[in-house]
């Protein structure tokens, strides 16, 4: 049994931080330039931190499979980052953003990790501006807050629907810039396929350079994986297309620990799914269900009317909706948090009331907010409020300035104009909150090995609230782990650097080789896609939104037989040693096979609901999740073992600062 | 609906690429990588290699897609990647000529996929502010007005994704260059080192072979972002002012 030590500093919860830093192990600046850290994924999480190590004088390798960094994932994020900044004078602090994400995490989180997120959250805003991330201000050139789901204050900065972009674009820059200095090398293209071990530490990497399709060794002090979250695995999700899981499996198949892999999000505001060969989900920000308010019809024959065109939305009368947010939850309304928004639309959806072809998707009405900042504005400018052509002109305006681009994305994929027609949207995968397994220093079990942002598992429970993940990545990348890593590195000062020609490299580069061998040389009639889809139907089937102990013992054993005939059927066309897209998917998806079976094992065995994880046998006689604190207020941490069954350790959260409640957004 | 295609196929940098006629059955709702997927199943179950291009976020953020369309970088709609075009807006039987994009700069890859570093050293040479991590006042003492802010920040909108040097007759990188060197100097915390950031920027542009900018603004009309042409006479400014007088 691996003992698991989170190495939480001692000390009164607001003080840990800043005690720690202060007893923190130094690198003296002389010691730094020996110390070589490589750094895989180049995203928020690993931008920002391979450009700080780089800038505190550490030798730095950074590794993406994109052309570029500023390609991540993190580009797609739209919403925003939050931060206790109070700037808006409505009693944030850093224990209300540290209360609210424990809450929202549904207990299932680390305090210690938790109240630090927090507190550096400032910082990064701060950073970010400096870079010159085009934030939106208001009239006197203060920053700009909006509201996002699941708290009561206006925490949250944003660049119009592009926040994502515009802070990877500055963290882009800023490594960008250490590049230019030499202190960062960059390999574009390259995808690390396996981690290399010497005396048990990790000290290096295999990685394909994607071009060529060579595979080559590198060697450091220590890795860093900032490789992002494995939502792909039900192939159809938010996430962009290349988003996988690899990096992070290969440290579980060299003894890194999985954790809570069950606890995956549902994004309620995504665009529902139209055919077969779709290839992705679009979401709709959340931070449009600050003004649209979620509906469908109250009568079946309404719904059946629609669906068969007969009718259109905005013919069902007032009286005839059902604002099922509202009514159920009157305190947090549109606003509840985003595992309870996404398991009302599916309830109202498996009572019939789903309103296009698949019976699907719910409505996101903006009506109201149109007419309503419509009139705002004719009262600020002396025109007539009471003529509802202006009015709603007016408050298109408005709308369009605060959303325009999310409704032109919107308009572009459905041709629906939802200025005039409500949108139909529908619960999609998005983020995972499992990860890594990762203690204070975020360093995995493997010492040396180091997971930051959505890799890891650390900071959101089992739930994660709107706006926190750009928050986490760039507190991991710029405020953490460049202090956190000296507490390994310290040790190391005299450690001269790694040969990769080591009997260690050499085998694992041989592992390789031998594992994207196979999988070219099976030549059977399927492709990888078609495997990837079907494992995704899978796992959104028995291992989605809601789950049950049947249905999940079900599911694995039908995961296991695709997985059989995935390594007799699969057909990977081209070869190993050029540019081949087929092949970087068909090594990605045979580790999704593994983690899927995971998660279902995680899901099986919690026999509890919270957040994310909704099981059918454990709730409330009003259909809300019911967690169970006296045998499930714990981490699990899964050790993988290829055939035989996995093992589960656990970390025990213990909350000294929190009463654990039932989280109720009524 | 049944769709004639003709791609471009080239195995590797070393090689000649060629056209090749493939057909393909789609439908309006689907987008165009969602019909080229189609393709690439139909060519995998035929054992044959199928079509490389690039993509990943496929709602037109990461600037990832790059291809031409019947002569247009990312197609006929205008403010649309290739990633956001649907097939709602071809007919049956039509004929689409798919190419990658080319330039000196981007050398092919294989099929559709370029190389684009150029445009990251671009950006190396000094699209950046010189701030370390920590260094940074708090951001509100930084004041900004809005129609600053705003303007910044559709200048920063770019999403490299290079679809203007593929438009422009000469291949140059002018609207990608100057879109960075706006956004940041447009922005109090980057106007600092505007005139050193212009210089390194042009010189990196005119070393990685980008051609020169004759004015014919082909690559706003293409751009998907709407990135304007003004930015180009600014940094022109920008950068005349620079010459005069400093070195460095
Ligand atoms: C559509 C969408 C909208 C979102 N909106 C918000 C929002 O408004 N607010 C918010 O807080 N969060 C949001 N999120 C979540 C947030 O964007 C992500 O959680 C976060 O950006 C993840 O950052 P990351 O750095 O951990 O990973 P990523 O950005 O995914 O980066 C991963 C990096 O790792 C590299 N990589 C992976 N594997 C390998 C390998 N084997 N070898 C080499 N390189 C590898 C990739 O190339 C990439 O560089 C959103 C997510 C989605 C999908
Ligand atoms: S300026 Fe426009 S076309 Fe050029 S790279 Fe940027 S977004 Fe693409
Ligand atoms: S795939 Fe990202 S912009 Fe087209």
């Amino acid at each position: 049994m691996i003992q698991l030590d989170a190495k939480i500093p001692k000390g009164p919860l607001a003080d840990k931080w800043t005690r720690y830093k202060s007893s923190v192990d130094l690198v003296a600046p002389n010691n730094k330039r020996k110390l070589e850290i490589i750094v895989v994924g180049t995203g928020l999480a690993g931008a920002s931190a391979a450009a700080s190590l780089a800038e505190l004088g550490y030798k730095v390798k950074a590794f993406t499979f994109h052309d570029s960094p500023r390609r991540a994932h993190s580009i797609a994020a739209q919403g925003g980052i939050n931060a206790a900044k109070n700037y808006q004078n409505d009693g944030d602090s850093v224990y209300r953003l540290f209360y609210d994400t424990v809450k929202g995490g549904d207990y299932r989180s680390r305090e210690s990790n938790v109240h630090r997120l927090a507190e550096v959250s400032v910082n990064i805003i701060d950073q970010c501006v400096a870079q010159g991330v085009p934030f939106a201000r208001e009239y006197g050139g203060t920053l700009a807050n909006r509201s996002f789901g699941g708290v009561q204050v206006s925490r949250t900065f944003y660049a119009r629907g592009q926040t994502g972009q515009q802070l990877l674009i500055g963290a882009y820059q800023a490594l960008s810039r250490q590049v230019s200095l030499g202190n960062v090398e960059m390999y574009n293209r390259h995808e690390m396929l396996d981690v290399v071990k010497v005396d048990g530490k990790a000290r290096g990497i295999i990685a394909r350079n994607l071009v060529s399709g060579k595979l080559e060794r590198f060697a450091a002090h220590c890795v860093v994986l900032g490789t992002g979250g494995y939502g792909n695995v039900y192939y159809l999700s938010t996430n962009a297309m290349n988003c996988n899981v690899s990096a992070a499996w290969r440290a579980v198949k060299r003894g890194a620990l999985m954790a809570n892999p069950c606890f995956c999000q549902i994004h309620p505001t995504c665009i529902p799914v139209s055919g077969t060969y779709q290839s992705k989900l679009t979401l709709m920000s959340e931070s449009l269900r600050n003004d649209g308010r979620v509906w469908v019809p109250k009568k079946m024959e309404d719904v059946e009317s629609i669906r068969q065109g007969k009718k259109k939305p905005t013919d069902i009368a007032e009286q005839d909706r059902d604002y099922y947010l509202e009514r159920k939850y009157p305190a947090f309304g549109n606003l509840v948090p985003r595992d309870v928004a996404s398991r009302a639309a599916k309830e109202v959806c498996d009572e019939g009331r789903g309103v296009n072809k698949t019976g699907l998707a719910v409505y996101l009405d903006f009506k109201d907010a149109i007419m309503r900042y419509g009139k705002a504005e004719a009262h600020a400018n002396g025109m007539d409020y009471n003529d509802s052509v202006l009015v709603r002109k007016l408050g298109t305006k408005v709308v369009e300035a605060k959303y325009g681009n999310l409704f032109e994305i919107y308009e572009k994929i459905t041709g629906d104009n939802p200025y005039v027609t409500p949108m139909r949207i529908y619960p999609a995968i998005h983020y995972t909150m499992g990860g890594l397994w990762v203690d204070y220093n975020l360093e995995t079990t493997i010492p040396g090995l180091f997971a930051i942002g959505e890799a890891n598992f650390s900071d959101h429970g089992a739930n994660r609230l709107g706006a926190s993940a750009l928050m986490q990545g760039l507190a991991d990348g710029y405020f953490v782990l460049p202090y956190t890593i000296g507490h390994f590195l310290s040790k190391d000062i005299r450690t001269p650097s790694f040969s990769t020609d080591l009997e260690e490299f050499r085998t694992a580069e041989d592992e390789v080789r031998n594992r994207l061998s196979s999988l070219l040389n099976i030549k059977g009639d399927r492709s990888v896609e078609s495997f990837h889809r079907e494992l995704g139907l899978l796992l959104w089937d028995y291992c989605g939104m809601s789950r049950n102990a049947e249905g999940l013992k079900k599911g694995r054993q039908l995961l296991k037989n695709l997985k059989e005939e995935y390594y007799k059927n699969v057909f990977v066309p081209g070869e190993m040693e050029e540019f081949n897209p087929e092949l970087e998917k068909a090594a990605r998806v045979a580790d999704f096979f593994e983690l899927g079976e995971l998660m279902m094992v995680d899901a099986l065995h919690r026999n509890e609901s919270c957040g994310g994880h909704f099981r059918e046998e454990y709730q409330t006689e009003e259909g809300e999740a019911l967690r169970d604190d006296e045998n499930y207020a714990y981490v699990s941490a899964w050790e993988w073992r290829d055939e035989e069954e996995p093992i589960e350790h656990k970390e025990p959260l213990v909350f000294e600062n929190v009463e654990l409640k039932t989280r109720s957004y009524k | 609906m049944k769709l004639k295609l003709k791609i471009w196929r080239q195995k590797n940098s070393d090689t000649k690429g060629g056209f090749h006629n493939y057909t393909v059955e789609a439908t309006p709702e689907m987008s165009f990588l969602e019909m080229l997927d189609v393709l690439n199943q139909q060519l995998i179950e035929d054992k044959e290699e199928p079509v490389a291009f690039e993509h990943d976020c496929r709602e037109g953020i990461c600037g990832t897609c790059s291809m031409v369309i019947n002569g247009q970088p990312h197609g006929p709609m205008a403010l649309t990647t290739t990633c956001q075009l649907h097939m709602r807006h071809y007919k049956d039987g039509d004929t689409i000529v798919i190419e990658p994009f080319r330039a000196n700069a981007f050398p092919v890859i294989k099929d559709l996929v370029v190389d684009r570093e150029s445009f990251d050293r671009i950006i190396q040479a000094g699209g950046f502010v010189s701030v370390s991590t920590g260094q940074a006042p708090d951001g509100n003492s930084i004041l900004i007005e809005q129609d600053v802010a705003r303007e910044a920040f559709d200048a920063a909108s770019c999403i490299g994704c290079g679809a203007c040097v593929a438009a422009c007759p000469n291949a140059s990188a002018m609207l990608f260059t100057s879109a960075k060197a706006t956004h940041l100097g447009y922005l109090p915390q980057g106007k600092v080192e505007q005139a050193k950031r212009v210089r390194r920027m042009v010189a990196q542009m005119d070393k990685e072979g980008f051609g020169n900018c004759s004015n014919t603004y082909a690559c706003e009309a293409e751009c998907p972002k709407g990135i304007s042409v003004e930015y180009i006479a600014k940094m022109n400014r920008d950068y005349f002012s620079a010459m005069v007088g400093s070195e460095d």
